[in-house]
Order: structure tokens, then sequence, then C-alpha cells
């Protein structure tokens, strides 16, 4: 009994994920709406915890991140330098260190708004910017933060983000090539090993 | 006067393209790394040392309505420039939204304490001499980290130049008062960036080179206006979407599925799982 639910129940969960062919500004729009109202409510996240910040990024925004893609992104054209296993060391490590970047900067989040732009998918695209805008109230300075998607199957993942026009991706493109030039892609892994190390450590204290 | 300014500055970026030839690393952007990275060390090193404490001290002893006000009266100013310099661009609409911003503030916005004018819909833009020669397509050159002020490109080295000597705090106000003026908008600019210090930290493998590219991307899109074309995308997309096609194994990884349904059999035999 207990297990023909269960197989019901996986059934559904199946088809609406099947069914449910989300339009990527949409996407966007209810991550976005659905993480800052958690870190509203959330005053630990708010007073700099960055685990509890972790945990939030890891749970509702990481399912709708391309790591792969965006470790390829950054490694340009020395990603074909790396073997298989490597470049599945890499895409864990720097998905480790893009995802306590971001979960620090949703720690200093006060209570800026978000305005999300107009936004019109072509019939057919298959990698779309969606464009918004962090409005700070008070100081009349708006940040706008982007995202870029592509289409996978019938679900859109996100391979970047920029803030104010910066790359979380692409900015790391020169540090990761002279890394690779002077010392291999083993020398790459080690210093994403060690950044992400020293990251923990300071995490963790705080 | 001006002229003069302008001249000890060419003659100390002459100086710095002097030194181009002893310090190089490959990297085409950035021809003097060592000069470079050297002033970068000393930016840092009076940021630790001065410029951050002042202003984490700042932060800490003025309420933010009152910092905001100071960065609001500042950014008044500043927004007389950012016409100009959208004139000079041939954006008139913005222009005048960028001259009616200061009419508003400076009046109904008590000397530009206040920035009404965001809220009654007349965005603030962002410009500067730099992003003015960039839209006329001169081109970046060399990248050169500035004493003080920073990362920027030989073409917005000139264009701070030129920031600078028109700059109407330093040039309008009462000698006594100038010196203070320009100190406090420093400070706080300063706290202004103290958040995204820790992300900074946080990201950086090379802090040197993160800001460096980071400083590229920025300018860029400023100069665009937020909206650059997708030329990194583009490039990225001839040199690696074969190869990807190759390597990379089809079947997803864990965190590439978003709702990864298990295939509903599986869940099926489960059995000690909790379905409630």
């Amino acid at each position: 009994m207990k297990s023909l639910f269960a197989l019901f129940s996986g059934l559904l969960i199946a088809t609406t994920a099947m069914a449910q062919e989300v339009a990527p500004d949409v996407l966007v729009k209810t991550v976005t709406n659905e993480v800052l109202d958690i870190v509203r409510k959330d005053k630990d996240i708010q007073s700099g915890n960055t685990k509890k910040a972790i945990d939030l990024v890891e749970a509702k925004v990481l399912p709708h991140f391309n790591f792969t893609r965006m470790t390829q992104l950054a490694l340009g054209k020395d990603w074909r330098q790396a073997n298989a296993a490597q470049q599945k060391t890499l895409t864990d490590e720097f998905h480790v260190l893009l995802v306590r970047t971001y979960s620090k900067a949703l720690t200093e989040y006060k209570n800026q708004t978000i305005d999300f732009k107009p936004f019109a998918l072509k019939p057919g695209e298959t990698d779309v910017r969606v464009r918004t805008q962090i409005k700070q109230s008070g100081a009349g300075k708006n940040i706008e933060l982007d995202y870029d998607l592509e289409k996978s199957g019938a679900t859109w993942k996100v391979y970047d983000i920029s803030v104010g026009g910066i790359s979380l991706v692409t900015t790391y493109r020169d540090s990761f090539a002279s890394e690779v030039r002077n010392n291999g892609i083993d020398g790459l892994v080690k210093s994403l090993q060690a950044k992400n190390k020293s990251g923990e450590a300071t995490s963790v204290k705080k | 006067m001006l002229s003069a300014r302008i001249k000890s500055a060419a003659t100390a970026i002459m100086a710095v393209g002097l030194l181009a030839g002893c310090a190089s690393s490959g990297n085409p952007k950035d021809p003097i790394e060592g000069f470079n990275r050297a002033m970068f060390a000393f930016n840092e090193g009076l940021d630790a040392a001065i410029i951050k404490p002042v202003a984490t001290g700042y932060e800490a002893v003025l309420p933010s309505p009152v910092r905001t006000g100071v960065t609001n009266f500042f950014g008044n100013i500043d927004d007389l420039f950012i016409g100009v310099n959208n004139l000079l661009q041939g954006k008139v609409p913005e222009a005048f939204s960028d001259l009616g911003r200061v009419a508003i503030n400076t009046t109904v916005g008590l000397l530009g304490l206040i920035d009404f004018a965001s809220d009654a819909g007349l965005e603030k833009h962002n410009e500067d001499f730099g992003q003015t020669f960039g839209r006329w397509g001169v081109g970046n050159g060399a990248y050169v980290v500035v004493p003080v002020f920073g990362p920027r490109t030989a073409r917005d080295t000139v264009g701070l130049v030129l920031d600078v000597a028109v700059d109407p705090v330093w040039n309008h106000l009462p000698q006594d008062a100038r010196e203070a003026a320009v100190v406090l908008r420093l400070v706080n600019d300063r706290a202004n960036l103290l958040p995204a210090d820790k992300v900074i930290e946080e990201a950086a493998l090379d802090k040197y080179s993160y800001m460096r590219d980071a400083y590229f991307q920025r300018r860029r899109s400023l100069i665009h206006d937020g909206n650059p074309p997708r030329e990194v995308e583009a490039d990225a997309e001839q040199v690696d979407r074969p190869a990807t096609a190759e390597v990379v194994v089809p079947e997803p990884r864990a965190e590439v599925m978003p709702v990864a349904p298990a295939p509903p059999v599986l869940v099926a035999r489960a059995e000690p799982v909790e379905t409630k």
C-alpha cells in the first residue's frame, strides 16, 4: 500500500516536472522572490551566518544552475586541456567557490528591492539574458543584476550572473588562464582547493 | 591652471609608460603588470591602514539616513557632470533628465541631501569622461593602477584627470571647506563599498587579477549603459562549444537536475522512504 502511494507520488512529481516548461524570466522571478522572502525573515542570515545562507542557496538556487557550463566558460579554451576527471574536480571546486561567494553576498542583503525588467522570449531561443535591477532605498544608485540562461531539454539553467556588468564566471578567466599557464590544470585545481579550504575556515569562524 | 594639471598628469602617465619596458608578464591588456601590482599593493596597504578603518568607523558612528544624505549631496553635484557627459555622448534626453535631477534635488531636495528626483522617476545615471571617450570609440589602452584612485585604463586615466580638473567640490568650494569635503566624499564612497569587500575576499583567487578583470567588465558595461553586446559569450561559443559536445558526459550531474524526479519505479521500490 505504502509503496503504491509512493509510486503515485513519484509519478506525480515526474509528470508535473515534465509539464511545467517554466519560462526563464518566470524562473528567475520565482526563485529570487522565494529566496529573498526567506532572507528577509531570517535574522541569522542577515547578521552574517554564511553557513545558513549556503544551506538556503543549496536548496533553492543551485538546482537551477549549470555548473559544468560555468566552469567551462571560466576556463575558456583551457577546458579542453583537462581530462574528464580533472573537469569533474574543477567543476566541483568551482561550484563550492561560487556558492560561498553567492551566499556571502546574500548575507549582505539589507532591504533592497528587485525590479524585473521586461522580458520577451522569442520562439526557438535557447540562450537568453534575464535582466533585473537591485533598488537601494534612499541613495538612488541601482545595480544591474543579470542572469544568463540556457535551455537544456525542457528546463532553463543559469550559466552566468553579472552584477553591475561584472560576470561572476568570466571574471575568473584571466586568473584561471594564468594559473594554468604557470602550473598546469593540476595547479589550478590545487589553488582552487586551497582557496576553498581557507574560505571554509573563515565561514566556520563566523 | 587646468592645463598645468593636465600636463603634470600626462607626464605621470608617460612615466608609467616608460616603466612598461621593465615589467611585463604576457597579458596584452596589462603590459605594465609589475608596476601595477606594486601600486595595487600600495593602495591595498593604504586602504588597510587608513581609509578602510576610517570608513568603518564612519559607518558605525553615523546613522544610515545621514550617510544617505552625504551620498546624495555629492551625487547631486555629480549629476551635473553626468549630464554634461551625456550631452557630449549625444544622449540628449538623458542629459535633460540629469539636469532635471539637479534642479529638483537642489531645491526640493534641500541642496541635494534628499534624492526626490529618483522617486519622481528620473533615474540616476552613471557617466564620466572616461566613458565619454569610450563612447567616442577610444579603446581601453593599457591597464593602470593609479595611486589612491585604483584601477583605470589609460583612457580612463585621462578621463579621471578631466574629472578631477573640473571637479566642482575641489574647484568651487571655499579653500578651507574643500579639503574636508573631498575627504568626506572619499570616506563616504569607501563606506558604501564595505559590503563588497567581503564578497571579493570570498571570491578572488588572486585579488589583483580579479579586480582587473572586474574593472574591464564594469567599464565595458557602463560605456554601453548596462547593455553591452554579448561578445564574451560569442567567443566562448566558438572556442568551447564543439569541445563541449565531445567532452561533457550527457548524463546530467546531480545538481543540474532541479526537481530530480527519480524514475517512479525506483521510488516505488524504496520501501523505507517516508512519503507523507
